[in-house]
């Protein structure tokens, strides 16, 4: 009852921002055909009077005081970052010359 | 090989204390047995350099009469998915090769504190998406019983290397049995703890909601005692929670000592304990229960039906987790960066890089997660599998109601040759099938050796289970059936440990 094609993974792709081959698309697509017959189970019980839960331990909000804790330097944030000026993390265009 | 590193954490620590050994003693023959022999075995992915200056430092402050923690100078491996100030912390990836974090993970810097001595990073699926160490990027780990047979996973370095000897206990992480099931594997106990037990700041996330991070070791008081430094509340991670615990060494001790089992109430969940679990696997675990039986346990079979969805709603949470938690690896702030030619965007470089960086197994997950949570998609799948999450939490409450432990082999089957699942994610997928519901309802959960498997001589798992926040009954329980098997058997299980035969590096 899948209706996942390849132009579908082409599409997730581009969402998660994963460069996919094409064998990889034609595999993949494959494989999510599989895999979503086999968990398409959960319907079978998930009624609608069936509360969903998110989170395995039952927490309040948690809150601490408005204070500067300890918290990372600029300096140790930028330690892994492959380009920075120093200050900023630096990237190449943020738009295509077409944008 | 030497004698120092059969013996187990808290031998190894009463040694120190009385000053029969050192730890630069103690350091070295572990740093030789994994020179020795883990070229071959693969369990460690980075060796630390400072291991024996760390030492030599312990050694000197208990010279000096400084009071130290019992488990001082006593050396650990790391999972590579915590975070490390001076090792690298790849997770298993190429995206994160030789990243150094600026900061430790919590539950390290609990062990530095305490001053274990970290002897490296153990290898792992990537990003903890395995279940036999075969997908990390920087090659395989072998089983530490035989060569030819993987470790588990995705925590197949630390437990094969505690396994082998080349370290008396671990971290590891579990999100669906990543410590319990490598354990059983390679005949070594693991512990995963209740949801917010263990911080997991610095713990590279697979998925939020599942992940705890819990010891690995070859008895169940080594367990205890590693927990009780890197447990409880941590401000740095607000789903940990924030009541104090009580002393899981204290609880093993008890276990180990005395009549714990006596009118224990066993619940025997009747949908793992099929005809699809492997016939030497059921034998070990049918001929444990009798024991508990002989002990004075009050064995009842339990039914939890909603476990037969587990496995679909739990592969459901976890790559929309995963999808989400993964989107880090952006290229900007850490990790690799690949820049195609022309004049590519941000954007472009961004696919380019999680394209290179990311091995099949992560992708096949982010792709999946990502159709999960898609409009038009997320309450038949993500929101169907959260329901189902309910359902489960709903069998155990009815469990736990009329037991106090409940059991069921730890793993479907003992280990299996290297490569034989490689091509069919689902098989894979299912051989955690066992331990997925603990995660799913946050509950702890352990595992202990029980013995062989008659087919194949492998190890056996027993996974034991308990409310949350009742860790430690856990240790109180499997230090008692531990305690009763190593009296029958006249040794403690890790003296079955083949020696490990592989060339060195």
């Amino acid at each position: 009852m899948s209706d996942i094609t390849e132009d579908t993974v082409r599409h997730l792709a581009s969402l998660a921002r994963i460069a996919l081959t094409p064998e990889e698309v034609t595999r993949l697509t494959g494989e999510l055909v599989a895999i979503t017959a086999a968990v398409e189970s959960v319907n079978r019980v998930a009624t609608p009077d069936v509360p969903a839960t998110s989170h395995p331990i039952p927490m309040e909000n948690v809150w601490r005081d408005d204070v500067v804790a300890d918290q990372l330097t600029i300096e140790e944030s930028l330690s892994g970052a492959p380009d920075h000026d120093g200050s900023r993390f630096r990237v190449t265009a943020i738009l295509g010359e077409e944008q | 090989m030497s004698d120092l590193i059969r013996l187990t954490a808290a031998e190894q620590a009463g040694l120190l204390a009385s000053r029969g050994i050192s730890s630069v003693e103690l350091t070295k023959a572990h740093l030789d047995r994994i020179a020795e022999i883990d070229g071959d075995l693969g369990a460690f992915l980075h060796v630390s350099a400072d291991a024996l200056t760390v030492a030599d430092e312990i050694d000197a402050a208990r010279a000096n009469g400084v009071e130290l923690h019992p488990l001082a100078g006593v050396p650990i491996a790391v999972k590579d998915v915590l975070a490390t100030t001076d090792m690298p912390a790849t997770a298993g990836s190429k995206i994160l090769e030789g990243w150094i974090s600026p900061y430790d993970a919590t539950p390290v810097a609990r062990l530095r504190a305490a001053r274990m001595v970290l002897l490296g990073k153990t290898n792992m699926d990537e990003f903890a998406m395995g279940s036999s160490t075969e997908h990390s990027a920087y090659g395989i780990t072998r089983n530490s019983w035989d060569r030819t047979r993987i470790p588990g996973g995705s925590g197949g370095g630390s437990a094969a290397a505690v396994g082998a000897f080349e370290a008396p206990v671990a971290l590891g992480s579990d999100t669906g049995g990543s410590i319990r099931q490598p354990a059983a594997l390679t005949g070594t106990v693991g512990m995963k703890p209740t949801y917010g037990g263990v911080s997991r700041y610095g713990a590279i996330a697979l998925a939020s909601s599942l992940d705890q991070v819990g010891p690995v070791s070859r008895t169940v008081l080594d367990s205890a005692l590693v927990h009780d430094i890197i447990g409880g509340h941590d401000h740095h991670d607000s789903t940990s929670i924030p009541e104090a615990w009580p002393s899981f060494a204290e609880a093993a001790r008890r276990g180990a000592r005395g009549d714990s089992l006596k009118g224990l109430r066993v619940g025997v969940i009747k949908e793992l304990d099929t005809d699809g679990i492997q016939a030497g696997v059921l034998a070990r675990f049918h001929e444990t229960i009798r024991a508990l039986a002989d002990e004075g346990a009050e064995i009842v079979e339990v039914s939890t039906p909603n476990f037969e969805y587990a496995v679909a709603a739990y592969y459901l949470i976890l790559t929309a987790e995963a999808s989400s938690n993964l989107a880090k690896f952006d290229s900007v702030r850490f990790g690799l960066r690949v820049t195609p030619s022309g004049s590519p965007t941000v954007e472009d470089v961004m696919s380019a890089t999680r394209e290179a960086g990311f091995g099949d197994e992560a992708k096949r997950r982010i792709i999946l997660g990502t159709y999960a949570l898609s409009a038009g998609y997320y309450d038949a799948y993500y929101g169907s599998a959260q329901k189902v999450r309910t359902l489960i939490q709903r069998d155990f409450a009815a469990a736990f109601a009329n037991v106090d432990v409940l059991v069921s082999p730890t793993a479907p089957t003992t280990a299996w040759e290297l490569g034989a699942k490689l091509a069919d994610p689902l098989a894979m997928w299912l051989s955690d099938i066992t331990t997925i519901p603990v995660n799913m309802a946050g509950i702890p959960g352990i595992s202990i050796p029980i013995g062989l498997a008659d087919e194949d001589n492998l190890p056996v798992g027993l996974q034991i289970m308990a409310p949350a926040r009742e860790d430690a009954r856990l240790y109180e329980v499997g230090a008692a059936i531990e305690a009763l098997l190593d009296a029958k058997r006249g040794a403690a299980f890790s003296t079955l440990t083949p020696n490990y035969v592989g060339g060195g590096k």
